[in-house]
């Protein structure tokens, strides 16, 4: 029998009762009364509470750690360093792990665990963190990779030596972690044919999730040495595996229950608190809760990484790009990780190129370990690629959609990380961006217009899901993905559409990790399209057990009865005379058949369809102090199949958000000390609500033929132009483009400055 | 934290009596946006917490010899609300405006804005430009003092230990009078002043400038009262020459560091950008109030 990854019944011509509609999310009631539950608010009788003490220094050695005097604090029942965690051999992808969740040798970074308290209140918990003296060998620091790359920076790890280094560079210590090189073609023939040429380099900064709910667990480690955690996370397994690994406790007597996800956005893919508490909850023989502050998380958590990116570009006349070369530095924090493999992979993948190089760098440095954040790496060598792109239209004189256009991937399209396109929709999302108001309507008076394009793979993975039919013919569903934006929703609705019944018949639940399989991290917007397969695959085999049970009650062969409208018929009147059966009719019956009906399924996903997104932005810059101010905005973006457009267009609007703080403001403020100096919302100046316009969305739909309804993910599309789009718009205000972010006041007055010394801007 | 000492009197001889008594740190407590997050963020440690909003009489905003009494624990909304003082005061209102959300304004007081003794606080340059008087109250008294006279450092006042702000007393306007408050924030709220000024004139029935008080913010450890700036408008027509002599008055004067938030050279830079901006705003204000 075929699977649903090989035959997904995609049909064009269906039409929908539920799929393409946007109902009230069920569990939105509980959200904006206050109601629901997320990890903060997991409580268990007789609960610690757990606190974290941090290394003050970015890079010293750890010479000394004396609990004495703290452990003497009344209500302290336990307190936890390095020598409560087994030893696992540094440069490994566990030794790693270990050393970011408690510091064993060094500490690496202002934020950096040395040691953790659980006590009855959280003033012992604190008075006990005071009393714990260690004593630090303090040694230099490096905070910027371009920095950390030079060869009298401070060395992070004297093991490292750089893979994929070639002659002595692979043989001496280094900060430098992997040089990568991919690309296709020959770039000097490519320049060769070149009439124009650009070039720049471009630097972005690390940029937090910036999530509203603090990371939160509550671990009780009982007597049996059974764990179970409740916490906020987007990948339950992974941590549940990542515990085995450091902590050496067997996954089945691991459980962990994810809470409502107060916002994620791949930041909560990585524990933190997780593995203390559960240290904590053994030592102290009682459960532990632990909450971090916002200081924490701005100090402790990763952002993703911040780059520089060195990028030459040459076009022909007619706009056709022949070459791009370029040098791609990525910062990771003090270990491996930051994903930087997807940037060259996905930089230019929407256009139609022959000879690219690409050589990129990860780097430690002294700063929290980076994490995930949507399409990691990649908005931000779009940045600097779409920025170039905009300077080869205008030196050519070419409209920069249409420069677009002419170099547009279509479906059969080679990647340059060697996979061919199915059938994708990005001349179809240029085409929709070209008759867009927004792109029809002349630039007001004192604003300008930018435009970039991005492009996210969309992911699939090994997702396990079950589907249970309740004797009132109602239908519940656990998943094993996380619900980081309203996917409960999507998933009741895919399953209500193939099933012919209401939405509201239908619940969706988040499992814990005893009652599935292996979930893959919800991340690489894989989930409402992997968890998709698995909730129509798993209807699917509710509506063949169905019809089976229709055989048995009418007493006929099972090929005679058909599923249709979320009844089962007769396929023929051959079959013989019967009225046909709902699903509620059916259910209610399962003790007279076999029993209860049910539907499991669970592979390794894949036919993620790509997608790619236009961004259309105009805005105000005032000359005398440079402040930018994002007057319109438009996302026009390919989502194969909106399963709920609301939902898609929050996607949208909400990356288009996070874009403009990364374009404009956000920024870590690191002293020489190497502290960071704006832990908080206050001075990581993220967007308010008043910073930005009404986003507009356009959602344009070319059908994935791998998905029974077509849909493509839309997490991480929408964030990768949001930069390129803004500081081109900024560029053309100007008559400079911004290289480096952000685009804060302080540098675009001086490009003002220059532009106008330049007199590419007359005179204000 | 837990050993803190909680006090909520119901009068001011009683919360005068409290703080006067205690040992070790003290804070009076208003609206509290500023103080529960630096204890919060385990910035402050006090022993001993007095809240003065029980005390009726610093609730209200009153008028008093053609001019108002605004009592120290009237919050931002509270102001921002009272038609009267909006109408008379609209830079001092301007500034109040700027303090965090609708929600924290709903909290916050000027009196703690003002003892926060941040150069960046939003409500301090528009009274100092308004000539606002604070009344404080101490075991050794009442006293009135200039508000300027109040924060002398970045989180120290001229307060002696004891002493609370009863209420402030925003005077009379002559005829013509135009007050207004700007700053340059990168975000449109919830952020804190790069700089912030403040400008209070009046005009003669000519159009000619006879007062003018310039008040700076975020560009020294104080917020400043530049005399070079007020001269600079004092007899003329507040005409472009003399709104420019104004605003290269107002960067000769400060003397802004490097931090998180801004450059010095930045911030010098737009000092004189913003002078410029408010000077009108006031200009406009003055011809159009009676």
């Amino acid at each position: 029998m075929s699977t649903i990854l090989e035959k997904p019944g995609f049909n064009p011509d269906r039409k929908y009762k539920i799929i393409g509609t946007s109902p009230v999310k069920h569990d939105g009631f509980d959200k904006v009364t206050g109601r629901a539950k997320f990890a903060a608010d997991a409580f268990l009788p007789g609960m610690l509470v757990g606190k974290v003490l941090r290394s003050p220094h970015p890079h010293a050695i750890l010479k000394r750690i004396d609990t004495t005097q703290a452990s003497k604090v009344p209500g302290v029942k336990a307190i936890i360093t390095r020598d409560d965690f087994p030893e696992i051999k540094q440069g490994t992808g566990g030794g790693d792990m270990t050393r970011l969740a408690m510091a064993r040798e060094k500490v690496y970074w202002e934020g950096h665990p040395v040691a953790a308290v659980a006590a009855t209140s959280e003033a012992a918990a604190k008075k006990a963190l005071k009393l714990i003296e260690v004593e630090y060998e303090v040694l230099p620091h490096v905070i910027d990779p371009v920095e950390a790359m030079k060869p009298d920076a401070p060395i992070l790890h004297e093991y490292m030596r750089t893979k994929g280094a070639k002659g002595p560079d692979a043989e001496r210590p280094t900060n430098v972690v992997e040089r990568h090189e991919l690309g296709i073609g020959d770039v000097d023939k490519g320049f060769a044919e070149a009439d124009f040429i650009v070039e720049g380099t471009f630097d972005t900064k690390p940029m937090h999730q910036g999530y509203i709910e603090l990371q939160s667990c509550v671990a009780n480690y009982s007597e049996d040495g059974q764990v179970d955690l409740w916490c906020c996370t987007q990948a339950p397994w992974v941590y549940r595996d990542r515990l085995t690994e450091i902590l050496k406790i067997d996954s089945s007597k691991i459980r962990i229950q994810q809470s409502e996800l107060g916002g994620g956005f791949g930041g909560k893919t990585t524990f933190y608190l997780e593995p203390l508490s559960v240290v904590l909850s053994r030592k102290a023989k009682c459960a532990v809760k632990m909450t971090l502050t916002r200081v924490e998380v701005m100090r402790a958590t990763g952002p993703v990484s911040g780059t520089q990116s060195t990028i030459k570009m040459g076009c022909k006349k007619d706009g056709t790009i022949v070459a791009v070369d370029s040098k791609l530095v990525f910062q990771t924090g003090p270990y491996t990780g930051s994903a930087f493999t997807n940037a060259p992979q996905a930089m230019l993948t929407r256009y139609d190129l022959k000879h690219v190089r690409t050589i990129s760098y990860e780097v430690v440095s002294n700063r929290p370990k980076v994490s995930s954040f949507r399409a990691p790496c990649v908005p931000q060598v779009i940045f600097g690629v779409e920025g170039l792109i905009d300077e080869l239209a205008t030196k050519i004189g070419m409209d920069p959609l249409e420069m677009r256009l002419k170099n547009a991937i279509v479906e059969g399209h080679k990647t340059i990380y060697g996979e061919t396109f199915n059938r994708i929709g990005f001349v179809e999302t240029l085409e929709a961006a070209k008759a867009c108001d927004h792109y029809r309507a002349p630039v007001p008076k004192g604003q300008a217009r930018g435009i970039a394009c991005g492009f996210w793979f969309n992911r699939g993975g090994e997702t396990a899901g079950s589907m249970n039919l309740a004797p009132d013919g109602t239908v519940t569903i656990t998943l094993g993905t996380a619900d980081v934006a309203g996917s409960r929703m999507s998933m009741a609705m895919m399953a209500a559409e193939e099933l012919g019944i209401p939405v509201d018949r239908v619940r969706a639940v988040l499992a814990d990790t005893h009652s599935l399989g292996y979930n893959r991290v919800t991340a690489g917007s894989r989930t409402t399209f992997s968890s998709g397969i698995i909730v129509v695959d798993s209807a699917r085999k509710i509506i063949t057990e169905l019809c089976r049970r229709a055989a048995k009650i009418w007493n006929v062969p099972e090929e005679g009865v058909v599923f249709e409208d979320g009844v089962c018929r007769p396929a023929s009147s051959n079959v013989g005379e019967f009225e046909p059966l709902s699903i509620k009719e059916i259910a209610h019956k399962t003790t007279y058949t076999m029993g209860s009906i049910s539907g499991h399924s669970e592979m390794n996903v894949t036919g993620a369809g790509p997608g790619f997104a236009v961004h259309i932005v105009d805005v105000e810059v005032d000359k005398e102090t440079g402040l930018t101010s994002v007057k319109r905005y438009t996302i026009i973006e390919d989502a194969g199949k909106a399963i709920s457009p609301a939902q898609v267009e929050g996607q949208f609007q909400g990356a288009a958000v996070q874009g403009i703080g990364w374009a404009l403001n956000e920024e870590y403020v690191y002293g020489a000390d190497g502290r960071l100096q704006n832990p908080g919302f206050l001075d990581y100046r993220m967007p308010v609500a008043s910073d930005v316009p009404m986003i507009d969305t356009v959602i344009v739909e070319v059908p994935n033929p791998k998905h029974p309804f077509g849909l493509r993910g839309v997490g991480e599309v929408p964030l990768t132009p949001a930069m390129a789009a803004i500081g081109n718009a900024i560029g053309h205000a100007i008559g400079i483009r911004p290289r480096s972010l952000p685009m804060s006041p302080p540098k675009v007055l001086a490009i003002i400055e220059e532009a106008r010394a330049r007199g590419v801007l007359p005179a204000g | 934290m837990s050993d803190v000492r909680f006090e909520a009197p119901s009068s001011l001889s009683e919360a005068v009596r409290i703080l006067a008594g205690a040992k070790g740190a003290s804070r009076a407590l208003a609206g509290g946006t500023d103080l529960i997050v630096q204890m919060e963020n385990d910035l402050l440690e006090p022993d001993l917490i007095v809240d003065i909003k029980k005390i009726p009489e610093m609730r209200a905003i009153k008028p008093e010899g053609g001019g108002f009494r605004i009592g120290a624990t009237v919050t931002g909304m509270e102001m921002i609300e009272d038609a009267g003082l909006c109408a008379k005061w609209p830079g001092v209102i301007d500034g109040v405006k700027l303090i965090g959300s609708i929600q924290v304004k709903g909290r916050a007081t000027m009196a703690g804005n003002l003892c926060n003794a941040s150069p960046g606080a939003d409500s301090v340059p528009p009274l100092v430009a308004a000539g606002a008087l604070a009344r404080i109250v101490g075991p050794n008294g009442t006293r009135e003092t200039p508000v300027e006279k109040i924060p002398v450092s970045p989180g120290k006042t001229s307060l002696a230990p004891g002493e609370i702000i009863e209420s402030f007393f925003l005077p009379e306007r002559p005829r013509n009078s135009g007050d207004a408050y700007l700053r340059f924030t990168p975000r449109t709220e919830m952020d804190i002043a790069v700089v912030g000024v403040a400008i209070n004139l009046t005009l003669d029935s000519a159009g000619v400038c006879t007062q003018a008080r310039v008040a700076l913010g975020a560009v020294a450890p104080t917020v400043l009262l530049v005399d070079e700036c007020a001269k600079a408008l004092i007899g003329t027509r507040v005409d472009e020459a003399a709104i420019d002599k104004m605003a290269a008055a107002a960067a000769a004067a400060c003397k802004p560091i490097d931090d998180k938030r801004g450059t010095r050279e930045f911030r010098i830079k737009i000092t004189s950008v913003l002078a410029k901006r408010v000077a009108q705003k006031a200009l406009e204000r003055a011809r159009h109030t009676a």
